[in-house]
């Protein structure tokens, strides 16, 4: 460690990664990243990526989500992603599969640039969607789409630790030509396809009693663990609570993309370290959080010196300047030329 | 010949100036992320080249290119990617390593207390007596309108030690030691800036006068004199650039009055009356981070500054279609006005500031302007 200090003195101030990403973008002393090894696409909208971590990884627990970074037009963004590989997956790998989705910026860039040596930006494993640590002895996986991912790693880590207990898994998917696992899960017992759009699933149509009936007749009794879009989501929520079993199911939300309207001044401002929130009242980020008697950095309040920069976690704001719009949660904004679109929260 | 533009006029000036910013906001990309990598590597691989070749320090070669890959590794670091960075002209790439808020500089100011004494200050009140610290650096006679003193008799020396320390210059500006002094500042104010200073240069001071020393063992005397060196060439280059920007003859000061509830475009129109660009090459261009295009910095500061010249001509059309002087010269002809105005204002007196007529191109660049503009019809 004394050498790293004495390394960091010596490239202050810019930091030794600095130094290093410049011989090799892998070769790092803090940072996380992450280079695609294996790039296959299994389907005809989907990417499936295998990564090779920096040796900083800490490794995940099936169910959590990872941030990948990339770089798009000389813009950095980005995304979540739950790996689908099992937790215990022994080169210490990561595989991330992404379908590549209409307006998804990310997943389209990655669909079709991302190819074998490719290093992308990385962080830690987060999340609370994950097994209890004592295993359930009857687990109900439910997944939908894209969703598949965080519920497929669910599967192979179980299947690895030899589960003993009652699994099953039922997919939702357009038709099983959109399923990057199909010749995986084919061979297993217990995992049921349900298809909205053909018939070639073992089931057809949309969630309902009669496919938990047909699935896991039992689930009343197990734990659900459910990630998909939202109205599979919203119907196996609702379907759960009517029958007085909703604390036994767990779920992934997909984050909903916040709507951009430029109408009436609506929604809340949320100030998230300080703890206040205050109704939007149309001005500018700076004014309402002056207003809300907040008292934030900032200088030309003229969107010239940048001194009011502060970190939007989410929400939708828009630039009074240009008029242009954002809606990408954890970026900096200008507070004195940004006014929010509905509900907005700041990390000040 | 004084300006005079209607009020009609400056909020024309006012929208041309706003079309042509969002323009390049529009047009930035991945173009612009690789120049500025490109600086970035070029400037680390001097950095290492030139501290490496000092271990090499005992044959007079390798000093001399050490030295000086060193030296220009200063200048890209605070010029092309420091100053231009910390103005948050690549904060849209999103890039932490490039962001305004987390960049710091090879330099000893710390670079929180430089944004709020350049940035917000000084871009904000460009050229207004009493408001822009930047005109004498509270430490120099470089208007009439200031009032003259004994102390002013030294300007000239001042000038000469403002040069030759300027990191340590820049590094105290933010305390504003002159209102300390004239009570309109307390002490007080200043102790967390302190902290912030001590901090910074103590981690400058280390690296370049201890620890690279140091390690090359025999060579300390040697390494510690080329570091040094480097530093004072980084002090010289970035005093002339900073100095040819706003004081010139011909570039105009403001009183506060005269600024009271400026308009966008009243702001834009005294930006371009405030600053002078510099000519020279395009390697003279990067080496000054692009301040050699400092007209078109103040009007745009937090657009990246390789778009400079690219919207010069843009610029200069402005200018020339309302009668406003666009103040341009080599660095010879700049900095020799920039020594006269120390000199003679070390001096009582010294009469208000020549106004600047209005620009007009030059017919030999404006057939090359037409030219230009056959080949390339996509912007500039």
């Amino acid at each position: 460690m004394a050498v790293l200090q004495l390394l960091e003195a010596l490239a202050t101030p810019h930091g030794v990664d600095r130094y290093l990403e410049l011989v090799n973008p892998m070769l790092t002393v803090r940072e996380l990243r992450a280079e695609l090894t294996d790039v296959r696409r299994p389907t005809a909208d989907s990417v499936t990526l295998t990564l090779r971590p920096t040796r900083q990884w800490r490794g995940f627990q099936a169910g959590q989500f990872v941030q990948i970074t990339v770089d798009i037009d000389g813009v950095r963004r980005t995304r979540c992603y739950s790996p689908a590989c099992s937790q215990y997956r022994a080169d210490g790998k990561i595989e991330l599969t992404v379908r590549a989705h209409h307006g998804g910026l990310v997943s389209r860039y990655l669909y079709a640039n991302a190819r074998p040596g490719m290093v992308v930006g990385l962080a830690q494993a987060d999340g609370t969607f994950v097994l209890p640590e004592q295993r359930p002895d009857r687990i109900l996986l439910i997944s939908g789409g894209s969703g598949i991912t965080p519920v497929m790693s669910m599967l192979r880590t179980l299947r690895e630790e030899n589960y003993a207990g009652e699994l099953a898994f039922l997919h939702y998917c357009d038709s099983t030509a959109d399923l990057p696992y199909l010749d995986e899960l084919a061979g297993l017992d217990g995992i049921v396809l349900a298809t909205t759009r053909t018939s070639d699933g073992q089931l057809t149509g949309r969630f309902g009693q009669e496919h938990l009936d047909a699935v896991a007749p039992w689930f009343a009794d197990a734990q659900t663990y459910l990630c998909g879009p939202p109205s599979l989501m919203s119907a196996v929520r609702e379907h759960y609570s009517n029958l007085g079993v909703a604390d036994r199911l767990h779920t992934e939300d997909f984050q909903p993309a916040p709507i951009a309207s430029t109408g009436e001044a609506t929604g809340t401002v949320t100030f998230e370290r300080s703890g206040a929130a205050a109704a939007n009242s149309g001005d500018t980020l700076l004014v309402q959080a002056e207003a809300a008697g907040l008292n934030p950095e900032y200088g030309c309040r003229m969107g010239i010196c940048f001194s009011c920069t502060q970190v939007k976690t989410s929400g939708c704001t828009r630039n009074v300047r240009t008029g242009e719009l954002n809606s990408d949660p954890d970026v900096e904004v200008q507070l004195c030329i940004n006014a929010p679109v509905g509900d907005v929260a700041l990390d000040i | 010949m004084s300006i005079t533009l209607t009020e009609q006029q400056i909020e024309d000036i006012g929208r041309e100036l706003d079309e042509l910013r969002q323009r390049v906001v529009a047009d930035l990309g991945s173009d612009d992320r690789d120049y500025i990598y490109k600086i970035v590597k070029v400037q680390r691989a001097l950095e290492v080249t030139g501290r490496g070749s000092l271990f090499l320090g005992f044959l007079p070669p390798f000093w001399l290119a050490g030295t000086a890959a060193l030296s220009l590794s200063k200048i890209l670091d605070n010029m092309e990617i420091g100053h231009n960075v910390m103005h948050g002209q690549y904060d849209w790439m999103r890039d932490p390593a490039l962001n305004s808020k987390m960049f710091e500089w090879d330099t000893a100011c710390p670079a929180d207390q430089w944004r709020h004494s350049h940035n917000y200050m000084h871009h904000t009140y460009t050229n207004i007596v009493d408001k822009d610290r930047d005109i004498g650096y509270g430490v120099l006679r470089m208007d009439p309108a200031q009032k003259w003193n004994p102390y002013y008799l030294g300007n000239p020396l001042w000038a000469f030690l403002l040069m030759t320390f300027f990191q340590y210059g820049v590094a105290l500006h933010d305390l504003e030691v002159e209102n300390v002094l004239a009570g309109k500042r307390s002490m007080a104010e200043n102790k967390k800036l302190w902290r912030g200073i001590w901090r910074k240069t103590g981690k400058q001071t280390l690296k370049d006068y201890v620890l690279f020393p140091v390690l090359t063992g025999p060579l300390f005397a040697s390494t510690i004199t080329a570091n040094a060196t480097a530093n004072l060439v980084r002090n010289l280059w970035a005093y002339s650039i900073i100095f040819c920007g706003h004081f010139p003859s011909g570039v105009a000061t403001f009183t506060e009055q005269e600024c009271e509830d400026e308009s966008r475009g009243h702001w834009y129109v005294r930006q371009m009356l405030g600053s002078a660009n510099i000519t020279g090459s395009k390697l003279f261009h990067i080496l000054s981070g692009n301040l050699s295009h400092q007209i078109e910095h103040h009007l745009f500061p937090d657009i990246p500054a390789r778009r400079y010249p690219q919207i010069a001509d843009e610029v200069k059309a402005i200018c020339e279609k309302y009668g406003l002087p666009y103040n341009t010269g080599p660095l010879r002809k700049q900095w020799g006005t920039v020594q006269r105005t120390i000199v003679r204002l070390a001096f009582p007196g010294g009469g208000p500031r020549r106004k600047p007529g209005p620009y007009v191109m030059p017919p030999e660049e404006k057939a090359a302007k037409e030219r230009a503009r056959e080949r390339v019809p996509a912007f500039p």
